[in-house]
């Protein structure tokens, strides 16, 4: 085969191309550089919240948030734009109990992974935060997370999106989350996510009839920095049970991680066609011959 | 018959002289009172005010998205299902520069006009669903480069092919200016711009079906599986191809006074060769759902409301129409050709907006319906597309033949 100058140096400069682009795309699917600062978390117990809503005024004024009206605990309600976290009553086999929700905070997000900008971005604290500089407000984020936390200001013309990132702010400062620091009930308890998972685990076997033997945000999503103690089996309490035990970006490795090859091999195998199917071209000669 | 007696200009001339010819090419050549006009123009100018009042009010000011479905007929119909339609340029140019398939030729270059311009508003209408539309500027210039993201591959690989399909198509533009050396130049990058362009094409057509692999609990798995970034590809295969017999089909009529007889003869034989291919990709296509539906055990879901959505869309919009490819390839008939393409495109986007409207978050209490004017607004950004189109084809060699100059036949 006879491959001139000219093209083997095209095939070169299209394959060094690839190379650049793919080698990029490649480091992708490698998880964040591990530090030595230990993951936060919250652990929030079902048991010991008595549902006064309280952590919901918190969380409205920290973040300059509308504080909710009167709540009517008759009406189930859901996290929005205007509050990061709500509190509803669930009528369960053991009678009334309350459920916090919020963003989980994942371990792994996957908000993080789909967002192009990192505007998602999982600080080395266990914090996922949002950074408004970034944010090109494509929604992806809303679309991957298994939770539906993120919310989006669709009423605003230069909109924010609006979730729990376990007071960054404040843990900045040395401070402990705005709701956790003002809970009568001692219904939440910060720490690292290690402490508290020793502590839910010890919390368990010491109540065994207080506790149903599970930590919802241990391995859920792939662990989650907010985890529930419950009295009740978590469906119950209206927990989405059916969300996977690996990492959600997991289901996006594959598929991140053949680019870098198809990147590469797919030019090359086009041009290898490109040269043998070349006799299928008649050369000018050829033409006006048949002419 | 009209005969096309484009003004031709030399580059080299004095700038005086090509400003003028550039000026006299565009003013509007034919009529302007055509049906096309009459319905378009309204529609454009109601889009363009509801693309202000979403600009002054918010994005939820005129479209139904929710918390719970960010994202509408504006990306599943706009983006999803258009960048699928669009898939013809790159196929084509596969069979006509890397097969050396000489018979397409004569479409492959309104095809790559047609695949360039989808791709350009079809960003257009990106940016429209952005909420800080800016900010795109960060994807580009490296302000933190989100590299694990899917939509990050989408994003670059989209923009970097919109360069590949404009140089794919430069040459036609020199010939319309008569720049002869220029010509040279860019049909010379034609073949990296088409080796790059299929590479960029198979990534992105794929990354559209990845970026829902994420939504694993809110995609019915009727649709969900791990191999939707494959079937994205299968299917913008035959897509695309269907999109071309409708559009040659359609323009060959509009722009008949363009096409010489050559390129008429030949038009058959091309539906025929298109036909084929389209059912030989439909075949592959329906088997993987069919290892896919066994190996996912969706038998349970079949009988469901959602089940019979689904059958409807295989059995109407893939089964058929690949059978009716195969019958009119085999009784060599255009019209069930035409037809056939029609179901297919009309598959392809059941299949994306199933994807991503309405088997995403099925079990939600409260459904997605887009807002009349999501709908105008799609319509606008297709019509303004059809009128840049028509302005390209009415002055450059796209559908006509290439000047006396041109030797080769790139």
């Amino acid at each position: 085969m006879n491959i001139d100058r000219r093209r083997f140096l095209k095939a070169m400069g299209i394959t060094a191309a690839t190379l650049a682009v793919g080698s990029k795309t490649l480091s992708a699917s490698e998880p964040k550089t591990d530090s030595d600062v230990e993951l936060k978390g919250i652990l929030y117990d079902a048991a010991r919240c008595k549902g006064c809503h309280g952590c919901e005024y918190d969380c409205a004024w920290e973040h300059e948030l509308t504080e909710p009206d009167e709540i009517d605990d008759t009406i189930r309600r859901k996290t929005d734009e205007t509050r990061r976290t709500v509190v509803n009553a669930w009528q369960t086999s053991k009678g009334e109990v309350f459920v916090k929700t919020q963003c989980m905070n994942c371990n792994d997000p996957a908000c993080a992974t789909a967002c192009l900008t990192q505007a998602m971005y999982k600080t080395e604290d266990g914090s996922v935060i949002w950074r408004e500089d970034k944010c090109m407000g494509c929604r992806y984020c809303m679309v991957s997370c298994p939770f539906d936390m993120p919310k989006f200001e669709y009423h605003s013309t230069n909109p924010r999106i609006q979730k729990c990132d376990m007071c960054y702010n404040l843990q900045q400062q040395g401070e402990e989350p705005a709701c956790v620091y003002n809970c009568p009930n001692e219904a939440l308890k910060f720490g690292t996510r290690r402490e508290l998972l020793a502590e839910a685990h010890k919390r368990i076997v010491e109540n065994p009839d207080t506790y149903y033997p599970y930590v919802y945000g241990e391995q859920e999503a792939g662990g989650t920095s907010w985890m529930y103690l419950s009295p009740v089996p978590f469906e119950e309490i209206g927990l989405n049970i059916h969300v996977q035990r690996q990492s959600y970006p997991s289901l996006t490795k594959g598929f991140i991680s053949s680019i870098a090859p198809v990147d590469i091999l797919l030019p090359a195998a086009l041009l290898g066609i490109y040269e043998a199917t070349k006799k299928n071209k008649p050369s000018n000669e050829e033409k006006e011959d048949m002419q | 018959m009209r005969t096309t007696n484009t003004q031709t200009v030399f580059l080299d001339n004095k700038e005086g002289k090509t400003f003028k010819f550039l000026w006299s090419e565009l003013k509007p050549k034919g009529k302007i009172f055509t049906p096309f006009n009459i319905i378009s123009i309204p529609v454009i100018i109601t889009g363009l005010v509801i693309m202000f009042i979403r600009f002054t009010q918010g994005i939820g000011s005129v479209t139904n998205l929710s918390q719970e479905v960010p994202w509408g007929l504006w990306i599943g119909f706009d983006v999803v299902t258009g960048v699928a339609f669009a898939g013809g340029a790159y196929v084509l140019v596969f069979m006509v520069y890397i097969l050396n398939l000489d018979k397409y030729r004569p479409i492959v270059r309104v095809t790559v006009l047609n695949g360039f311009l989808a791709y350009l508003f079809y960003s257009a209408a990106l940016l429209l669903d952005l909420g800080r539309p800016l900010n795109i500027i960060n994807v580009i210039i490296g302000n933190n480069f989100g590299v694990s993201s899917v939509l990050f591959l989408v994003g670059w690989h989209f923009l970097l092919y919109m360069l590949a399909l404009l140089l794919e198509f430069s040459p036609a533009i020199a010939e319309w200016l008569n720049a002869k050396k220029m010509r040279r130049f860019l049909s010379g990058l034609t073949l990296g711009a088409v080796i790059f362009g299929i590479t960029l094409s198979v990534l992105h057509q794929s990354g559209i079906g990845a970026l829902f692999l994420m939504a694993k609990d809110k995609i019915h798995p009727l649709w969900y599986n791990a191999y939707m970034p494959l079937m994205f590809v299968v299917s913008s295969v035959f897509g695309g191809i269907s999109m071309v017999i409708l559009e040659g089909s359609i323009s060959s009529k509009v722009f008949d006074y363009q096409l010489d007889g050559n390129h008429k003869e030949h038009h058959n034989s091309i539906l025929h060769g298109l036909a084929k291919i389209c059912a030989l990709g439909m075949f592959v296509y329906f088997f993987m759902q069919i290892v896919i539906f066994i190996h996912q055990q969706n038998e349970s879901y079949l009988f469901t409301p959602m089940g019979y959505w689904f059958m409807f869309e295989v059995l109407g919009f893939v089964v058929l129409p690949m059978l009716l490819f195969f019958y009119s390839y085999r009784r060599r008939n255009i019209l069930v050709i035409k037809v056939a393409s029609v179901l297919t495109l009309l598959g392809i986007m059941l299949n994306r907006m199933n994807v991503s409207i309405i088997a995403f978050q099925y079990d939600e209490a409260i459904r997605y319906v887009p807002t009349w004017q999501e709908f105008v607004v799609t319509l606008t950004i297709i019509f303004i597309e059809l009128w840049v189109f028509r302005w390209i084809v009415t002055r450059m060699p796209v559908l006509r033949k290439s000047p006396d100059w041109v030797k080769d036949t790139h």
